[in-house]
C-alpha cells in the first residue's frame, strides 16, 4: 500500500510540475506580456515600467523558479486590475465555488446512482428507458441554455428561486442542478453497468442461496462493488465541476472562483489568470489523488497491481 | 451470431446444403439490418441530415442576409406561434434586436456549429488517435509518457484555458477551432490507448509480426481496422462536446465574433431580453438541442450496432 500512495504522489508531483510550467507559459502565447498588461493606448514608458515593476524583463527560467517559488510559499503575486494579493481574492472567493460543485455533485449522485441502481434491477422495464431517456436527453442539454430556461421558468414566471447575486441556500438550487445534471448520465450508466455484471456474479448467487434479505444483497454486497468506478467518474467531474463552473456562475453571477476567472479575462489581469488556472488545475491533482487513494482503499485488487 | 439467423431459415433437422448457404444473409446485409433496424441511428442520422443539408443550402433557404440586412424598423418581430398583429409573414422566426431575420441567422449558424464540430473533432482526433494507438501498441516507456500527458491534460480547465488563450490571441472561427482541437483529443486518446491494447495482443497481429511486416503497416492495415468503431463512437461524443464548447465559448462573448450568427452569440445576445421575448434564447437553444442529440444517438447508435457484446 505505502508503495503505491508513494508511487501515485510521485506521479501527481509530476503532472502539478508540468501544469505550472504550462501555467506560467501560458501569458506567452500572446507575446509580450508586458504589452498585453498595459493596454493598446499605452505608451513605450508605461509598457517598460509594467516590464520591469514586473519583473518580465528578466529571462524566462529565472522569472518562473521566482513564481514557482513565491507560490509555494502562498504568494501568488498582486492583481494587476484590483491592486490586491491574488492568494486573498482567491479565498474570498474560493468557497462559494466550492459549495457550488459540491452540491452540483451531490445533486448528480443522488439523482444517478438510485436511478442507475433501479435500471439494473429490471433491465429493459419502463424504469431503465426513462433513465436512458433523461441520460440521452441530459448529454445534448447546453448547461448555460438549461440554465437560462430554468430561470426563466422558475425564476421569472413562477418566482419559486431567486435568479442571480444571493448568497442564500435558495440562490444555489438553480446553478447547483445547471452544473450538476450534466454528470447524471455518465454516473447513472456507469452504476447501472456495474450493477448488471455485479449482479450476475457468484457471490451474489451465494448471497441469495444464503437466504439474505434482497435489499442487504442488493445494497450491501452488490451497490458496494459495483460503486469503484464510480468513485473515480465522480472525482473527475468534481475537478471539471471547479472549472466548468465559470459558464454557470456567470449567469447566476455567483461571487465563485469561476466568475472571478471570466471578470479577470476579460480584463486581460494576466497574473490573476494565471493563479486561478494553476489553482484550479492543483485542485483537480489533489481531487484524484484523493479518489485514487479511496479506490485503493474499497478495492484491494487495485493497490496490489 | 450468424447461427441463430441461419437456423431461422433452414427447416430444423434438414442438412445444410449449398441452398441454405445461399438463403443464409451476409454480413453486410445482417449489418444493414442491424442499422435499419436501430431508431437511434434511423432519428439521429435523419436530423443531422437535415441539419447537414440546411447548413449547406442556407443562402437559398430565405431571401435574407444573415448579417448584412439589419433593418432597425422591423426589429423584435414577434415568432409565427406568438399570434400577434405585429407578425410579419417574412419573417416566420421573428427578428432579432437589430432587426435581422431570426431564421436566416439559425440556419446560417448550422454551418458555423458543423463546421466548427467537424474541425476540431478532426484535429483532436489526429492528435488523439496517435497518442493512443502509440500508447497501447508500444506499451512500456511509451505508455507511461502519453498516460503522463493525458493526466496533464485532464488536470487542465478545458473553458478556462481556451478563454484565456482566446482572450490572449484574439478570436477567430478558425482560432476557435484550434484551440479547441488542441484541448478535447484526451478521450480519443485514452479510448485508442485501451482498444489497441487489447487487440495488439491477438493472433493476427502476431502473425503479421511474424510475415515481418513493418510496424507502420501493422498499424495502419491490423490494428486500425479493428479498432474504428470505437474510434467512431468517440469522434461523435467529441463532434458534439466540440459544439457545445464552441456555443459555450460564444455565450461568453469569447468565442465566434458578432455578427456571426453563432447559436451561442444569439443566445447572449438575447440575454437581455429574456423578460419579455423569451422566443430569442429557445429558438438557436433548441437547435443546439437538437444537433447534439441527433449526433450523440448516431454515436450510441454505431456503438450499439457494431459491438458484438450489445447485440441483443
Amino acid at each position: 500500500m505505502l508503495k503505491y500512495i508513494l508511487k501515485r504522489l510521485g506521479v501527481a508531483f509530476m503532472v502539478a510540475l508540468t501544469v505550472s510550467v504550462i501555467t506560467f507559459s501560458l501569458i506567452y502565447v500572446s507575446g509580450d506580456p508586458a504589452v498585453a498588461l498595459a493596454g493598446e493606448a499605452a505608451s513605450n514608458d508605461e509598457i517598460e515600467h509594467i516590464r520591469k515593476s514586473y519583473g518580465y524583463d528578466r529571462p524566462i527560467p529565472v522569472q518562473y523558479m521566482d513564481w514557482l517559488g513565491r507560490a509555494l510559499q502562498g504568494d501568488l503575486g498582486r492583481s494587476h486590475y484590483l491592486k490586491e494579493d491574488i492568494s486573498d481574492v482567491i479565498l474570498t472567493r474560493l468557497p462559494n465555488t466550492l459549495i457550488l460543485a459540491g452540491c452540483a455533485i451531490a445533486f448528480a449522485l443522488i439523482l444517478s446512482i438510485p436511478l442507475g441502481v433501479a435500471a439494473a434491477i429490471r433491465p429493459n422495464s419502463l424504469i431503465d428507458r426513462f433513465a436512458l431517456t433523461l441520460a440521452v436527453v441530459g448529454q445534448a442539454l447546453p448547461s448555460f441554455w438549461f440554465a437560462l430556461i430554468m430561470m426563466f421558468f422558475l425564476g421569472i414566471q413562477l418566482r419559486w428561486l431567486p435568479i442571480s447575486r444571493v448568497e442564500t441556500w435558495q440562490g444555489f438550487i438553480m446553478p447547483s442542478i445547471a452544473l450538476g445534471y450534466y454528470v447524471t448520465p455518465g454516473v447513472m450508466r456507469l452504476t447501472r453497468a456495474g450493477m448488471l455484471e455485479v449482479l450476475q456474479s457468484d457471490y451474489i448467487r451465494t448471497a441469495k442461496a444464503k437466504g439474505l434479505r434482497p435489499m442487504v444483497v442488493l445494497f450491501k454486497h452488490a451497490l458496494r462493488n459495483a460503486i469503484i468506478p464510480v468513485v473515480s467518474l465522480a472525482a473527475v467531474q468534481f475537478g471539471f465541476m471547479l472549472g466548468g463552473s465559470i459558464v454557470i456562475e456567470s449567469i447566476f453571477a455567483i461571487n465563485g472562483l469561476g466568475f472571478l476567472a471570466w471578470e479577470t479575462i476579460q480584463r486581460g489581469d494576466l497574473p490573476m489568470m494565471q493563479a486561478i488556472v494553476l489553482v484550479l488545475s492543483l485542485f483537480y491533482i489533489v481531487i484524484t489523488f484523493l479518489a485514487d487513494m479511496l479506490n485503493a482503499f474499497l478495492d484491494p485488487r487495485i493497490r496490489v497491481t | 451470431m450468424a447461427r441463430p439467423e441461419t437456423q431461422s431459415i433452414t427447416p430444423s433437422g434438414a442438412a445444410p446444403s449449398a441452398a441454405d448457404k445461399i438463403l443464409e444473409p451476409s454480413p453486410g446485409s445482417q449489418m444493414r439490418r442491424r442499422i435499419f433496424g436501430h431508431y437511434g441511428i434511423m432519428i439521429g442520422g435523419t436530423v443531422l441530415a437535415a441539419i447537414f443539408l440546411i447548413a449547406i443550402f442556407a443562402p437559398l433557404l430565405t431571401p435574407f442576409d444573415p448579417i448584412l440586412d439589419q433593418d432597425l424598423a422591423q426589429k423584435l418581430k414577434p415568432p409565427f406561434w406568438h399570434d400577434s398583429p405585429k407578425y410579419d409573414p417574412a419573417h416566420p422566426l421573428g427578428t432579432d434586436l437589430q432587426g435581422r431575420d431570426y431564421l436566416t441567422r439559425l440556419v446560417h449558424g448550422a454551418r458555423i456549429s458543423l463546421l466548427i464540430g467537424f474541425s476540431a473533432m478532426l484535429i483532436s482526433g489526429v492528435i488523439g488517435t496517435a497518442l493512443g494507438v502509440a500508447a497501447g501498441y508500444f506499451g512500456g516507456r511509451v505508455d507511461m509518457v502519453v498516460n503522463f500527458i493525458i493526466t496533464t491534460r485532464l488536470s487542465m480547465p478545458v473553458v478556462l484555458v481556451a478563454l484565456a488563450v482566446v482572450s490572449l490571441i484574439g478570436s477567430s472561427l478558425w482560432i476557435v477551432i484550434w484551440v479547441l482541437g488542441l484541448l478535447i483529443w484526451d478521450r480519443f486518446a485514452v479510448v485508442m490507448r485501451s482498444t489497441t491494447m487489447q487487440v495488439r495482443n491477438l493472433d493476427y497481429v502476431a502473425a503479421a509480426q511474424a510475415c515481418g511486416c513493418s510496424t507502420l503497416r501493422i498499424i495502419m492495415t491490423e490494428i486500425m481496422p479493428n479498432v474504428v468503431n470505437h474510434l467512431i463512437v468517440v469522434a461523435t461524443l467529441e463532434m458534439a462536446h466540440a459544439i457545445l464548447l464552441e456555443a459555450a465559448l460564444s455565450f461568453l462573448g469569447l468565442g465566434v465574433q458578432p455578427p456571426a450568427p453563432s447559436w451561442g452569440l444569439m443566445i447572449s445576445e438575447a440575454k437581455g431580453m429574456m423578460f419579455f421575448d423569451p422566443w430569442l434564447i429557445g429558438v438557436p437553444g433548441a437547435a443546439l438541442f437538437a444537433l447534439i442529440l441527433a449526433i450523440n444517438l448516431l454515436g450510441d447508435g454505431v456503438r450499439d450496432v457494431t459491438a458484438p457484446e450489445n447485440r441483443n
